[in-house]
């Protein structure tokens, strides 16, 4: 087709949007190019790294004490971090979305602040409020309860940093979803119980999951924070990001990226989580 | 009195959950962080401004600033290309991308920063080929902007798809059927609809790249003066027991990240307003 001169038909018009060929062709074949360079790359060396030394190494390196209490700990951590922001983020979104009251936005605001601050200054400000030196120090050392470099300041800083994913989330579809459904079961005679469990939870269900996957992700792999807090005793106050580094750092370059291969499958099936999960909300929502 | 601060409803829960968000907040987000600046008043002024003006920190300061800007610039500009393809072309594996492009988000800072160191040391895959031409990347600055655009790429692409993606069709229509060129279309009508959106990305890529820690210290190799950034002086200075110099530098990273924040806000409010009226 020759570049209209005299724009009359409609199925000339309708080409504006497709831009030639060989610019579609070039600029994918750029985009592609970035997109390997930059981002699958890096993933895809994990693994070739990982496997370097062959199966055995890698066994080896999975299946080590130190590596296995890593697991442990990191799973002990999102089990605790992750239910916690859940139950939050529910009942954040309910009071914000489902009602309107001064200082709303001031909330909302609020919520968000743990995505600005970086993941360094998580951990410092829990070793500020509970470390040695730090407001409650001397109470809790006269107790003998140790929260910074130890399992407790782990959990907290990892609670901080995941802090806002599941109520960002939810009040992002809850708002969009409004309050007549929920008023009209009142107003049949359901209780408050029966109107969270039969219309509220299976609106906002798809959301919820995409919430909590976010937030696992993240409570799995966050680095600074833990690193700042964690004492960084091996098969103690290790989660596995922490263990990445220590095996890297001591030139144990196979081990590290056997155990990074451990996150890295989880990281892609997050991936796979949340796309599906996108098009499920997607699909219910007009 | 409560009325004035509550609209009236017949939901039931506003009380409970209302109260539980608030004291959860107070608790572990807004408490904790108070701490800084308590902690910064402690000390004296003095005291405070040696250590955040001390050259090793002002090194720091400008490793931090201008790789974090060069990688969002960097961002921005690929961004822009992968969001421009993901939403206007159609090609074999364009949903394999698209989820890929999330992947800086999910994968753990610590795995992409020795990934990437691993791929651009001087025997890597990609620096194998950049050594001959006496390109150094890891353990250099441009090792820290490697890592930056890297954490900062997804931003601006998902700011800018939906953006693309619900420009309206019948504008770019009307600027053709007027005699506009495709470059006119694209620089005259395109380009200043996702610009909003670029900015938002760019910041909020930004303003993450200047508090990254884990995907950035491996790759930068952390000598003093030339490729230690900010966050990584925090730590050291931590691990030295010198809580009020990483307290005070702190302070400085926080307060440039929530005057970022409010910009961003209001970057956002002003795109969503540009994008009603259609």
């Amino acid at each position: 087709m020759s570049t209209a001169v005299l724009p009359l038909s409609s199925p000339v018009v309708r080409t504006v949007r497709r831009d030639p060929l060989p610019v579609q062709l070039g600029l994918t074949a750029l985009a592609l190019l970035a997109m390997g360079l930059f981002i699958v790359l890096p993933l895809v060396a994990v693994f070739v790294q990982a496997f370097a030394k062959g199966w055995e190494a890698y066994l080896a390196a999975v299946r080590s004490p130190e590596t296995l209490s890593a697991i442990y700990l990191s799973l002990l951590t999102v089990g605790i971090a992750v239910p916690l922001n859940t139950l939050f983020g529910m009942a954040a979104a309910w009071a914000v979305t489902k009602f309107q009251f001064t200082g709303k936005n001031v909330l909302v605001t609020l919520i968000d602040i743990p995505f600005g601050v970086s993941p360094v200054i998580a951990g410092l400000i829990y070793v500020l409020v509970f470390g040695a030196q730090g407001w409650l120090g001397p109470w809790l050392s006269d107790h003998d309860i140790q929260i910074v470099f130890a399992v407790p300041g782990i959990i907290l800083a990892t609670t901080f940093v995941t802090f806002p994913f599941v109520a960002r989330e939810l009040i992002s579809l809850m708002e969009s979803q409004g309050t007549d459904e929920e008023e009209a079961a009142l107003v049949l005679g359901a209780t408050g119980w029966q109107m969270f469990w039969k219309i509220t939870l299976p609106n906002i269900k798809w959301g919820l999951l995409y919430g909590v996957v976010l937030c696992t992700a993240r409570a799995l792999g966050e680095f600074g924070a833990v690193s700042v807090v964690s004492g960084h005793i091996r098969g103690e106050t290790n989660t596995l990001p922490l263990h990445v580094e220590i095996l890297y750092n001591e030139y144990n370059y196979s081990g590290a990226f056997a155990v990074a291969s451990l996150l890295s499958v989880v990281a892609v099936i997050s991936l796979a989580l949340k796309k599906c999960l996108e098009y499920k909300t997607r699909q219910e929502s007009p | 009195m409560q009325a004035s601060f509550k609209r009236p409803s017949i939901l039931p829960g506003f009380w409970p959950t209302f109260a539980y968000t608030s004291i959860y907040l107070v608790l572990i987000v807004l408490v904790p962080l108070s701490a800084i600046f308590f902690r910064t008043a402690t000390s004296s002024w003095d005291h405070i401004w040696t250590v955040v003006t001390s050259p090793q920190v002002v090194a720091s300061y400008r490793l931090s600033f201008g790789a974090s800007i060069v990688a969002g610039l960097i961002s921005v500009a690929v961004g822009f290309l992968v969001a421009w393809v993901l939403v206007r072309y159609e090609f074999p594996g364009k949903a394999l991308v698209d989820a890929l492009v999330d992947l800086p988000f999910a994968l753990p800072t610590a795995v992409a920063g020795i990934a990437l160191t691993s791929l651009y040391a001087e025997n890597g895959w990609i620096g194998r080929y950049l050594a001959p031409l006496g390109i150094k990347v890891a353990f250099t600055p441009l090792g820290v902007i490697v890592a930056l655009t890297f954490i900062g790429l997804p931003f601006v692409i998902r700011s800018v798809q939906p953006v693309l993606a619900d420009a309206d069709q019948e504008l770019e229509e009307a600027a053709s059927s007027l005699g506009a060129t495709r470059w006119q279309i694209f620089t005259k009508v395109i380009f200043p609809l996702v610009r909003p959106a670029l900015l938002t990305g760019f910041a909020l890529a930004f303003a993450r790249a200047l508090g990254e820690y884990g995907s950035v210290i491996f790759i930068a190799g952390n000598l003093p003066m030339k490729t230690e950034i900010t966050p990584l002086l925090i730590v050291t200075k931590l691990e030295q027991y010198d809580y009020a110099g990483a307290t005070a530098i702190a302070a400085v990273l926080l307060i440039t990240s929530f005057i970022l924040l409010l910009g961003i806000n209001v970057l956002q409010r002003r795109t969503r307003k540009f994008m009603e009226p259609a």
